[in-house]
């Protein structure tokens, strides 16, 4: 660990100011940051403890959801409209990391967590593009089980490792921002980049910018959502293939559909290939299975994960066909 | 395992072999364990008592001391840099940053450690600890990636950690041997263990097998597995003039005395390990180049060290359990008898230690049949020295031979249970010794009619539970009796009738402490709270290795010789006033807080009698246990039969364990509490080995990749079902206490259970480890 200071922040503004500082990181609940201070991979020079800034859940008369960026994992899993009307992310959170980390992680904490990449994390013995820019990937050619087969580049493979990411890409979240230069609004998908030449710019946030709140939409009447984790062990374990999916369906008609994907892409895919194909389309598992197969149409497989390709489609289908009460 | 072979071969060398001519002409009275230990007899006492951990309060306070919680005066923090070559020289090292950092007080390289001899290797003398023999900072090489190229001593963990990281180094790299193909390119070796080389050959078991009516041949591979026991490795040490304290996490702390005593050129005596408690050993808490450094760093400040390895650090230094390629044939008449087993493969181990894991040894012992080829093949890699970890040989060898004998069963369309049974020794099957005590028919009996394996369905894939599958499987748990040399005991009986017994032994969680007060206090004819056990410090009698599963028997061993002494000591003292004059050691026992005849309770006087007539306020003996003739007079084994019910998600392929069973025939259990807890125990660790355990080695440049219990799998509470545990309690006749070692049978046969279990749910075989789910979609 490299020496830094350590402020807490009264409020976003407190912080935003603190963190204006080139080299500043505002620290969340710490389960990732204090990690990867350990292993040296991340150096500020100053943290800005942001975990006592605003992290109420207000549900709102449109039906949305306004959740502060400091609430814990916990805490919105546990929450009652979250759990309601929301069962896709209580699902997700709680298939993620343990309970302990769960009571400590925050929203916004959890959004800007780095991959877990063996490579990214061997800061002395290993090359890694999104930690070194240019220095080059050992995980091309390396262990790249838990990597990427959708959304990856010749410059990097990673994944990134949230669960909870994965339900708010499918409920089109929105992440409320707040930097040097003001607050602005982004959708969650919008968020994070893919890595193309530069993996290490991972998301789109300005420097000094932080999250202040996530916003989540209503879902239409009639909607069902869940989660799917897949993972070697039955906990505490990054997923192999997740999905997190909401459906409308109406006498066997796709009305609506969201489906996003985790441990599968650097950033939470969002399944649009899958979607459009279904929407307005027969609600079968022969449809769904189609879908999927569009898209993982682009998949690249690595020479340790060629099975993801295969999970990925098995697991979507199961999963839109249990919400839609078609058996496979 | 065969530690306990392997320190008795350095001892003994070809003694050895006229030694055991001469037990095998002596009659059964004259070899020690040929006269039952009289606490067999014992049925309504503390010997098989569910008695709670009397250490249990301590650690559940926070009370109980671990390695790194001795803080000393002027005490500071070492943190340890590792090279991230395989193999090469350091060509620029650049300290000055590191030196310059806050709360620096040293840093320690190869060019100004002090002179020290390498650790003596494990095996090769009787008590080496070592596990490598390589220079420690002695020179520029690097003999494998990860080895440590430097210490930062620093006033608190946190700057030494960061003063670590300033630290700048370049390596001149040279062609290093760090991939499988590689090493096989270079030529293998017969392993040696136990100065024998790893080949038995029992008539020819090729033809055999080419003759066989119905036949198995099948490769099995199993990856590396690093240790993780809950306490990373950790020594608080101190120099007091030429004289070495050590606080360490160790499993022999005599060995690790005079093994350090050799590394610093010291008389053993100048050297004190004690270890009171232990986060688990498993094989991996002997000595590592952590301690060393810490001692060599120490005597270079003038400052007492703690030096507390990161997880990552045990990974990087601390060897774990090597791979293995193993090749099982079996032939068999078509009633199922075996005609020939067949047990060959490769292992990869360094030029720098001795561990060719014994993956034949269960073999050896199994099964009866007409032939045997068994052999082990060493290959050679520039990579941290591999090491012994819970059930080396068995662990790995039991999922190969158990898989191979249900794959055998599937042909024969016999009951995997019974084609077992079929092929039960009447002796051992290569030594041609007689068991000591054998009653796995028994086991195998009791099991399968509380797991329910009647209602097992033979056909694989049959069985279907809504999305998942479910299949039972089961394997044979083989795990060999040792009892090492050198065991010994103190006994002090106060005027106030409570006795102190001393054994150089370790408590790491196993239940030592608490099983052993009982054996003691029901020795004596005392309570609990009248004895108490000293243990875990190099100053007391004693070289007890816990490991191979033999600290039990040695500490059994030892306590029944000081016994005996302490016995003849108080007769002698009762002379011919007391009750008990003119009787022998042989015809009294302890009763009632004092010496009684034996089967004359009233005939009896208390020791505080004893000692108040004799004007004694103490009596100290001391006693070695005799040599463990009993391993070469019977075959000695403890056994078990395992039982799986496993489901496999049919569209992930996902594997969760729904039951598990371990019927056990170990002897006598001396405490069924703790002794359940290390047969679960032994059988979760077992889960992780089937299912998910693996070592990331990155064989481009021989680096672990997943040096992090976040990454390293290893079961969490979800992975483990509710385990069963039952056992026969049927004493050995020949062995102290009737009672058999339990530390390592667990993890025996519990992988093959697993995949048996999984065949039989999905029709899949799969014969590399760990079983994931990409196998099995």
């Amino acid at each position: 660990m490299t020496p830094f200071s350590y402020t807490r922040a009264g409020d976003a503004a407190d912080a935003v100011r603190l963190g204006a500082f080139g080299g500043a990181k505002y620290l969340g609940g710490g389960t990732n940051l204090v990690d990867l201070l350990r292993e040296t991979i991340e150096r500020p020079s100053a943290l800005v403890d942001v975990a006592g800034l605003p992290a109420t859940i207000e549900e709102r008369e449109d039906g949305s959801l306004l959740i502060g960026a400091a609430t814990r994992n916990a805490a919105l899993a546990e929450h009652r409209a979250v759990r309601s009307h929301y069962p896709v992310l209580a699902r997700a959170i709680l298939a993620g990391a343990s309970a302990q980390i769960r009571n400590m992680a925050t929203v916004g904490g959890n959004i800007l967590q780095r991959t877990r990449c063996a490579y990214f994390y061997d800061d002395e013995g290993s090359r890694c593009n999104k930690r070194s820019p240019g220095q080059g990937c050992d995980a091309l050619d390396g262990f790249n089980r838990i990597h990427a087969i959708l959304g990856a580049s010749a410059d990097c493979v990673a994944t990134h490792p949230s669960d909870m990411c994965v339900a708010l890409a499918a409920l089109d979240a929105t992440v409320h921002l707040q930097g040097p230069a003001g607050t602005r609004r982004l959708k969650l998908t919008g968020l994070h980049r893919l890595p193309g030449t530069r993996p290490d710019l991972e998301t789109a946030l300005e420097p000094g910018e932080l999250i202040t709140a996530v916003e989540l939409p209503a879902l239409p009447a009639g909607a069902r959502s869940t989660y799917r984790k897949v993972r070697d062990r039955a906990s505490y374990a990054f997923a192999l293939v997740s999905v997190a999916a909401v459906l409308e369906a109406d006498s066997g008609t796709v009305r609506e559909v969201r489906l996003a994907l985790g441990g599968v892409a650097p950033k939470p895919w969002r399944a649009r290939k899958a979607e459009d194909a279904l929407r307005g389309g027969p609600a079968t598992v022969q449809a769904f299975r189609a879908a999927a197969e569009s898209e993982l149409a682009d998949a690249a497989p690595l020479r340790d994960n060629g099975f993801k390709v295969e999970l990925a489609k098995r697991t979507i289908t199961a999963v839109l066909g249990d919400l839609a009460g078609v058996a496979a | 395992m065969s530690i306990l072979d392997n320190a008795k071969a350095a001892a003994q060398g070809a003694a050895q072999a006229v030694m055991k001519k001469a037990v095998e002409l002596a009659p059964d009275a004259w070899v020690p364990g040929g006269k039952p230990d009289p606490l067999i007899r014992s049925k309504h006492g503390l010997i098989g008592a569910p008695i709670s951990r009397i250490d249990g309060p301590l650690k559940v306070q926070g009370r109980a001391k671990f390695a790194a919680e001795f803080p000393l005066d002027g005490m500071v923090y070492a943190a340890v840099a590792f090279s991230t070559v395989p193999k090469g020289r350091i060509a620029t090292l650049d300290t000055g940053a590191a030196e310059a950092a806050a709360g620096v007080v040293l840093v320690m390289t190869h060019r100004n450690a002090p002179r020290m001899n390498n650790m003596p290797l494990f095996m090769t003398a009787e008590k080496a600890a070592g596990g490598d023999n390589l220079p420690i900072l002695q020179d520029d090489r690097i003999h494998w990636n990860g080895q440590p190229i430097a210490v930062v001593l620093a006033e608190s963990q946190e700057q030494a950690d960061h003063a670590k990281s300033l630290i700048g180094v370049t390596y001149a790299q040279e062609p290093a041997v760090t991939t499988l193909a590689g090493a096989r390119a270079q030529g293998a070796d017969i392993g040696m263990f136990q100065g024998q080389p790893l080949k038995t050959t029992v008539g020819d078991a090729e033809a055999a097998l080419a003759a066989a009516p119905v036949a198995i041949d099948a490769t099995y591979t199993t990856p590396r597995h690093n240790h993780n026991a809950i306490e990373p490795h950790a020594a608080t040490i101190a120099w007091h003039g030429d004289e070495l304290i050590v606080q360490d996490a160790a499993q022999a702390v005599s060995h690790m005395a005079w093994s350090l005593a050799s590394v610093f050129g010291l008389d053993e005596r100048q050297v004190r390990v004690t270890s009171p408690y232990v986060g688990g050993g498993f094989g991996a808490k002997t000595l590592w180049q952590h301690q060393v450094l810490g001692a060599a760093a120490a005597r270079l400040a003038g400052r007492p060290v703690r030096i507390a390895l990161s997880r990552e650090g045990v990974f990087r230094i601390v060897g774990g359990r090597t791979l293995t390629e193993q090749r099982v044939a079996i032939g068999a008449e078509a009633d199922g008898r075996f005609t020939s087993i067949i047990h060959t493969g490769t292992i990869v181990m360094t030029r720098h230690n001795a561990m060719p894991e014994p993956f034949i040894l269960p073999t050896r012992g199994a099964y009866a049949a007409d032939s045997f080829k068994l052999e082990v093949e060493a290959v050679y890699m520039d990579m941290l020295a591999n090491t012994f970890m819970r059930a080396p040989g068995e662990a790995v060898g039991t999922f190969a031979l158990e898989c191979a004998v249900d794959e055998l069963a599937a042909r024969l369309g016999m009951d995997p249970i019974e084609l077992r049974i079929r092929n039960e020794p009447a002796k051992d099957p290569i030594e041609g010794l007689p068991f000591s005590s054998r009653h796995i028919v028994e086991a195998w009996r009791a099991g399968a009619a509380r797991f329910g394996w009647a209602r097992r369905n033979p056909a694989p894939g049959a069985v279907r539970d809504g999305a998942w599958r479910v299949g039972m499987g089961c394997a044979t748990a083989t795990y060999p009796y040792y009892r090492m040399p050198g065991g010994a005991a103190r006994m002090k009986l106060t005027k106030d009738g409570s006795v102190r017994v001393e054994v150089a032994a370790h408590e790491m969680g196993m239940g030592t402490a608490t099983a052993q007060t009982q054996v003691a206090a029901e020795r004596l004819g005392l309570s609990m709270a009248q004895v108490s056990f000293g243990y875990g410090d190099s100053i007391m009698p004693g070289v007890v290795l816990a490991g191979g599963s033999q600290q039990t028997a040695s500490i059994g061993a030892s306590v029944m010789a000081a016994h005996h002494a302490l016995t003849v000591e108080l007769l002698k003292l009762a002379g011919n006033d007391s009750p008990l004059a003119g009787l022998g050691a042989d015809e009294v026992e302890g009763l009632d807080g004092g010496l009684a005849k034996r089967g004359e309770p009233d005939r009896h006087e208390s020791y505080v009698s004893i000692l108040a007539r004799a004007r004694r306020d103490a009596l100290v003996v001391e006693a070695a246990a005799p040599p463990p003739l009993e391993t070469q007079h019977w075959s000695m084994h403890s056994h078990g039969a395992m039982f799986c019910e496993a489901r496999v998600n049919a569209m992930t392929g996902e594997t969760r364990i729904s039951r598990f069973l371990g019927s056990f025939d170990c002897g006598r259990i001396l405490n069924p509490k703790t002794a359940a807890s290390q047969f679960r125990g032994g059988i979760i660790m077992g889960l992780g080995l089937a299912l998910m355990e693996e070592t990331q080695f990155d064989e481009r440049k021989g680096r672990v990749m997943n040096p992090s219990l976040a990454e390293y799998h290893i079961p969490v509470h979800m992975d483990v079902p509710e385990i069963d545990v039952i056992w026969t309690d049927i004493p050995d006749p020949h062995a102290p206490m009737g009672a058999h070692g339990i530390g390592e049978i667990g993890i025996t046969g519990t992988g093959a259970a697993v995949a048996n279990a999984v065949f039989n749910a999905t029709g899949k075989r799969v014969r590399d480890l760990p079983l994931t789910l990409d196998k099995l979609m």
